[in-house]
């Protein structure tokens, strides 16, 4: 899931607005930790005030616009796939229940979870009956497959996730079904009836269960489908369906979906008569009418504004409605082997050591707006993660110069070096962390100079085009990684595999080129073995942080804040906030 | 006249000079101290007599028809003495009684008509909107009004240049709009501040006789303030020729003419420009500035430019200033030279040199 | 005079396709300045885990393959004359002027900016009331009573008020007036005037009341400085001499004369709003044009970016050309030179 550039801008708003608690000084936030009565979190782990009641309005707001659409072929914001399981359901889902339950799979449109075969290369799904569309006409097995087919035209979908294209066995230059209507495409999906729908692979992928749940497994229905068009009205396959059209601008409302049916769906309570969603918000505001009941939901999810966080923390009403869940996103940098001297191991543990992992917690805002420091890549909610913590970190959170200056006399380097720390400058806490690194280095004589880059073009024309970091001497790129689904394949693909590294730049991994690594992310995704699998996850991010090329920052958390009106609230893991599903409001 | 009962020109029962300004001071405060740009000057206009004030700039000339007409607006200035129109004091008069009389007792004429317009509004627009202040008229009324008098002074066609804007009009014809919306609420006094100066020469005499005609037609008193004999020479009765803020001379237009006795006023006469001999040879040029009216020269303001001081016994004229006396026959001078002395002057060394 | 109109319009129009120009050259020059290709260029419009395969089919449907005039003559097409697009699962018409697809949501640009348009013009059209008013009076009673209380309380408001940053008084305004106070609605709550127009008006007075506050300021201090050398003018002791009453002196004489820089400035201001009005916009939830053009900049979102260039251009254009109009109405050497 993508963390918005929007929040990371409405952010700024925010710190613009309010300098003085953002810039109160670097340790404002980790002196926050300490003293700091606790936030009551009653929504992790548990259900904060828990209700059956139904009715009511839930009212979501959102600083700036909807992040990119709702057509469930295209969308990849996490509050986006949070907010679709209301209007679209996918074959198999997260489960809707708080604690770690909610990163484990459950089926929704499926009678059960995927069946595989072939080693992993076919997966067999079927169907519940009775389902339907909100018109009335039955969801089939041939929706589902349509659905999964056109997501894979990247002409009209571009924006999309792109992992069922690379892996379904489709036939040599198919261009999905808008302009390859014709092509027979059983070879990859095939629908023997009308409730059984069954996937064929390129080469096994055992956990192709989280492929299942991606929202492009809900159904759209082929006579209604207008392609780029689509999205002003997705067809309703949820509980609910969206009132007239959708509108990115002004936002949405969504009503009940009648021909939803509740017994075919455990996952979903489906409590509140409506859901209106307002857009192009005021960060601050947003904070402001979610103090005042105006508001129910942040809908981004990505806590509350540096304005509002002194508040939520003191006042003890707003504690009681507030949460600080860990979220399945890691703050880290890339130190980039390509640029000398950090082609040397050495060099580059040097960096590691002498950076201090507390300023790199308080650039983000401290223990509980920013995060728990950070010793491996996969955050601790991900099954896969394991604790080890290779440099030391928490037991020197302040950096280690001794072990520093080891490394560089090792790498022949006992004056130190220069090199440039890239970020992207429309973000104050990576300018922060830029700064944190220049100072932490400058201890053991390595010059790091902070280097501010548009956000932009941050991953296709600076930070991740390979030519420009070495040209640039760009030694480290300040980065953050958040997962498309909770596991190792999900959060680690990405970021790890050094063939996603294109010469022409676009990559999100910017410095990790083990070929080791490459081949122990092909063992693991054949892994049918789910505990197996998850070990080879927890070794793969061993093998990367031995290799020092990512320091790994912060485990991201957020201060998550509702409304007095909400109720059955908690926070779903696989996302890291509040599950919409499930909540509802309190009877006028 | 009593301020209770405020005048109408119907009532006006009172007899004697129908301007009649006693002592008048208009002092300016400013951050370098006092200006002192009207000084104790004192001097009575009859109807259907033509006063002209003369004086190089800053001699305190415009600011006396300001205090007439009443608008000195700035905090910082300070006015005494004592001006009476039609019998009636000004000075201390309450600001809506002065202003009722702007206008309709008595107008003004300014030197640049072009400014002195507002470019925005028609010329008709413009002098309707002077008469509709004083005469409860309708619109139309008013134009036919305006349009007879612009026929009055001389515009031609004046129906279709009614409703012509100021920047129209040529320079004479902006100051016959100028004359036509002063005269509109049939003045008894007009004051016209340098009405010919912004104008070109051949046009100037058209406008004194216009001015005269008037005159002649609604039998007002008639201000004429300028730094030109000529003009003066052409319209006045009497003259009064005013230097740093006072009186140096005052007379009718003959004995000013005829025997002027100010060594300033010599000095005027020789600058009048003549067309008779060549432009540069001017024959009496008076040497030096006008004195800053902060610092007014002690004794006589004119000494430090006077030629004949030294012919003053004594240090009299650097210590004592002169007071405007009776020379005969209503002639006023200020000078600490003795009458006889000043007649034989000019007769032997000024005349002379002027023929 | 219609002469004249046309040819300011014909210029306007040339201001437009200039200003187009240069917005397309720093789209397209400023990354190839920084060493970017097609594809780089293209990145900014896939999803993070697409292959290369698809940064190039996007490059090429984008058009980034073709020289960039080439790029700028197909975008001009398209608002001349109109042009075909695919949604996918059909052909659709865009009718001239087509400004073009969002790179980033493929929706069509001008139904997008009309949506937004009267957000932006309720807002600078109410607010410009109020900082006319509010401005111009509290100006032409500063020049008249310079050197008082009045005056030298009204300017340091003033200054204060061209200083504070509108962010702060809006959040300020809302907190205490929406939230604390309750008599104004929450940010983000705006209602066409065509559905109710107590509404709209109800739910735009903090943002108008904020916005013009910053303007009075600037429209009080010019204003003041217009008068104070209007009222030296010699048409003005003219005025006075004909007996006029110093109310009328003021109001017809010398407000007039001093109209005309503030009108200038007046239809720069409103037309630059219309797409500037970024910070209050942003604070009051108001989904206007200004907001638009900040969000479709962070998203390289160069359609979007145009089009509201674009008509921003058109409005500042338009509002010059009034202005010109007024002028002649204000100052008639103007309209019979």
């Amino acid at each position: 899931m993508r963390i918005t550039r929007k929040q990371a801008a409405a952010a700024f708003v925010a710190v613009a607005a309010l300098g003085l608690s953002a810039c109160g000084g670097g340790g404002g936030g980790g002196q926050a930790g300490e003293g700091e009565p606790e936030l009551s979190n009653a929504a992790l782990g548990g259900i904060a005030e828990e209700s059956d009641e139904k009715g009511g309005t839930l009212k979501f707001g959102l600083a700036g616009e909807w992040g990119d659409t709702v057509d469930p072929g295209e969308t990849y914001y996490g509050y986006s796939w949070d907010m679709l399981r209301n209007y679209a359901r996918s074959l198999v889902m997260f489960k809707t229940e708080p604690g770690e339950a909610g990163v484990e799979l459950t089926p929704d449109l499926a009678e059960d979870l995927g069946e595989s075969s072939d080693g992993g290369r076919t997966w067999t799904y079927t169907l519940k009956e009775g389902l339907k569309f909100e018109d009335g006409s039955p969801i089939t097995a041939q929706d589902v497959k349509y659905a999964v087919l056109r997501s894979t035209d990247k002409q009209t979908f571009p924006n999309g996730p792109a992992y069922f294209e690379g892996l379904l066995d489709l036939p040599e230059n198919y261009q999905g079904p808008y302009k390859t209507p014709d092509v027979n495409t059983d070879q990859a999906i095939e629908t023997p009836d009308e409730r059984t729908i069954v996937f064929k692979l390129k080469q096994p992928f055992a956990g192709f269960d989280y492929l299942a749940q991606l929202p492009q497994t809900a159904p759209v229905p082929e006579d209604k489908d207008t392609g780029t068009r689509y999205k002003d009205h997705v067809i309703s396959s949820g509980p609910y369906m969206f009132d007239g059209e959708f509108d990115p601008t002004n936002g949405f409302t969504l009503v009940r979906n009648p021909n939803w049916d509740a017994a075919t769906d455990p996952n979903r309570k489906a409590l509140p008569d409506e859901m209106t969603v307002q857009l192009n918000m005021d960060p601050d505001d947003v904070d402001n009418q979610i103090i005042a009941g105006t508001l129910d939901v942040d809908i981004a999810g990505t806590g509350v504004q540096p304005a509002a966080l002194p508040k939520v923390l003191q006042q003890a009403d707003l504690r009681e409605r507030a949460d600080n869940p860990t979220l399945a996103r890691l703050w880290y940098s890339s130190i980039n082997p390509t640029v000398a001297p950090l082609d040397d191991i050495e060099c580059r543990k040097a960096v590691m050591y002498a950076m201090s992992p507390t300023s790199y917690q308080n650039a983000y805002g401290g223990e509980y707006a920013g995060g728990a420091i950070a010793t491996t890549i996969l955050p601790p909610m991900i099954p896969g993660y394991e604790d080890f913590d290779l440099y030391g970190f928490k037991d020197n959170p302040n950096g280690q110069e001794d072990k520093a200056t080891e490394a560089l006399e090792a790498c022949g380097q006992p004056d130190g070096f220069e090199f440039k720390v890239a970020y992207r400058a429309e973000r104050p806490k990576e300018k922060a962390t830029a700064e944190a690194f220049q100072q932490s280095l400058e201890k053991v004589g390595i010059t790091a100079t902070p280097e501010p880059l548009p956000e932009g073009d941050y991953f296709s024309a600076t930070c991740g085009l390979p030519s420009y970091v070495v040209e640039n001497n760009i030694g480290i790129c300040v980065n953050g990684w958040g997962a498309d689904w909770p596991d190792g394949y999900g959060f680690l693909s990405q970021i790890v595999d050094s063939r996603v590294i294109r010469d022409t730049g676009g990559s999100s991994n910017t410095s990790v080129r083990i070929p080791e690594v490459d081949d122990m992310i092909d063992e693991a995704l054949v892994e049918q073995d789910e505990d197996t699998r998850n070990a080879m996850w927890g070794a793969i991010d061993k093998r990367v942080m031995e290799e020092a090329v990512i320091f790994p920052g912060v485990y991201a958390k957020a201060v998550l804040l509702r409304s007095q009106n909400a109720t059955n609230v908690f926070v779903n893991e696989s996302f890291g906030y509040y599950d919409y599903t499930a909540m509802g409001v309190k009877p006028e | 006249m009593s301020l209770m009962t405020p005048t109408s020109p119907e009532a006006s029962r009172h007899t004697g000079p129908y301007l009649q300004v006693e002592d008048l001071r208009v002092h300016f405060e400013t951050d370098d101290g006092t200006v002192k740009s009207v000084d104790g000057l004192s001097f009575a206009v009859e109807k259907g007599k033509t006063l002209g004030i003369v004086g190089e700039s800053g001699s305190g000339k415009s600011v006396t028809s300001m205090a007439v007409m009443g608008l000195h607006t700035s905090k910082n200035a300070r006015i005494s003495g004592s001006i009476k129109v039609d019998g009636q004091e000004l000075v201390g008069a309450p600001i809506d009684v002065v202003r009722r009389l702007r206008g309709q007792k008595m107008a003004m004429i300014f030197q640049d008509p072009l400014s002195a317009m507002h470019p925005y509004y028609t010329v008709g627009n413009q002098i309707v909107e002077a008469y509709r202040i004083h005469n409860d008229v309708s619109k139309k009324a008013a134009r036919a009004h305006a349009i007879d008098m612009l026929d009055r002074v001389g515009i031609p066609s004046p129906r279709d240049r009614v409703d012509a804007y100021p920047h129209q009009f040529s320079g004479g014809m902006r100051q016959r709009a100028m004359i036509a919306m002063a005269l509109s609420c049939d003045p008894s006094l007009l004051i016209a501040d340098e009405p010919t100066t912004a104008l070109d020469v051949t046009v100037q005499a058209q406008i004194l006789d216009l001015i005269r005609d008037l005159q002649r037609e609604f039998h007002s008193a008639v201000v004429i303030i300028t730094h030109d004999l000529g003009v003066v020479a052409e319209l006045a009765d009497d003259i009064v020729v005013m230097y740093a803020g006072r009186k140096a001379e005052h007379g009718s237009a003959e004995q000013l003419f005829g025997e002027p006795q100010h060594p300033y006023a010599w000095g005027l006469l020789g600058s009048m420009p003549r067309f008779d001999r060549p432009p540069t040879e001017r024959l009496l040029p008076i040497k030096g500035t006008p004195p800053s009216l902060i610092n007014v020269p002690e004794g006589c303001a004119f000494n430090p430019r006077c030629e004949f001081s030294s012919r003053v016994p004594g240090e009299r004229c650097v210590t004592d200033r002169p007071e405007a006396l009776d020379a005969g026959g209503g002639h006023r001078v200020a000078c600490h030279l003795p009458t006889a002395q000043r007649r034989q002057i000019w007769a032997d060394e000024i005349a002379p040199r002027l023929a | 005079m219609i002469l004249y109109i046309i040819r300011r319009l014909l210029a306007a129009v040339g201001l437009v396709v200039v200003l187009s120009m240069i917005t397309f050259a720093i789209f397209y020059l400023m990354p190839r300045l920084a060493g970017a290709s097609p594809e780089t260029l293209a990145t900014r419009y896939v999803g993070r885990s697409s292959t290369g395969a698809t940064v190039e089919q996007r490059a090429e449907s984008l058009g980034f393959y073709d020289p960039v005039p080439v790029q700028y003559w197909n975008w001009l097409k398209g608002v001349l004359f109109g042009t075909d697009v695919s949604t996918g699962a059909d052909t659709v018409r865009c009718p001239a002027p087509c400004l073009g697809y969002s790179f980033k949501t493929q929706d069509p640009v001008l139904p997008e900016i009309l949506d937004r348009l009267p957000v932006s013009f309720s807002l600078a059209i109410g607010a410009a009331v109020i900082w006319l008013v509010l401005g111009v009076s509290i100006g032409v009673l500063s020049a008249l009573k310079r050197g008082s209380f009045f005056d030298r309380a009204a300017m340091t408001l003033a200054l204060a008020g061209v200083s504070l940053p509108i962010f702060w008084t809006g959040l300020l305004a809302l907190s205490i007036f929406s939230y604390q106070l309750g008599w104004t609605p929450p940010g983000g709550s705006y209602t066409p005037f065509s559905e109710s127009p107590l509404d709209w008006a109800f739910a735009l007075l903090l943002p108008w009341v904020t916005l013009a506050l910053l303007f009075s300021a600037q429209y009080a201090r010019l204003t003041r400085a217009g008068m104070l050398e209007t009222m030296s003018e010699d048409y003005i002791r003219t005025a006075r001499a004909k007996g006029l009453p110093e109310r009328t002196v003021v109001a017809k004489h010398g407000l007039r004369g001093a109209l005309t820089p503030i009108v200038t400035i007046f239809g720069l201001d409103f037309g630059l709003l219309i797409g500037s009005a970024v910070l209050t916009e942003s604070v009051f939830g108001l989904p206007g044009l200004g907001a638009l053009a900040v969000d479709s900049t962070r998203n390289n979102d160069l359609p979007m970016v145009l089009g509201v260039v674009l008509l921003v251009a058109v409005f500042v254009a338009v509002a010059n050309l009034v202005v010109d109009l007024l002028y002649a109405v204000i100052d008639p050497r103007v309209r019979t030179r």
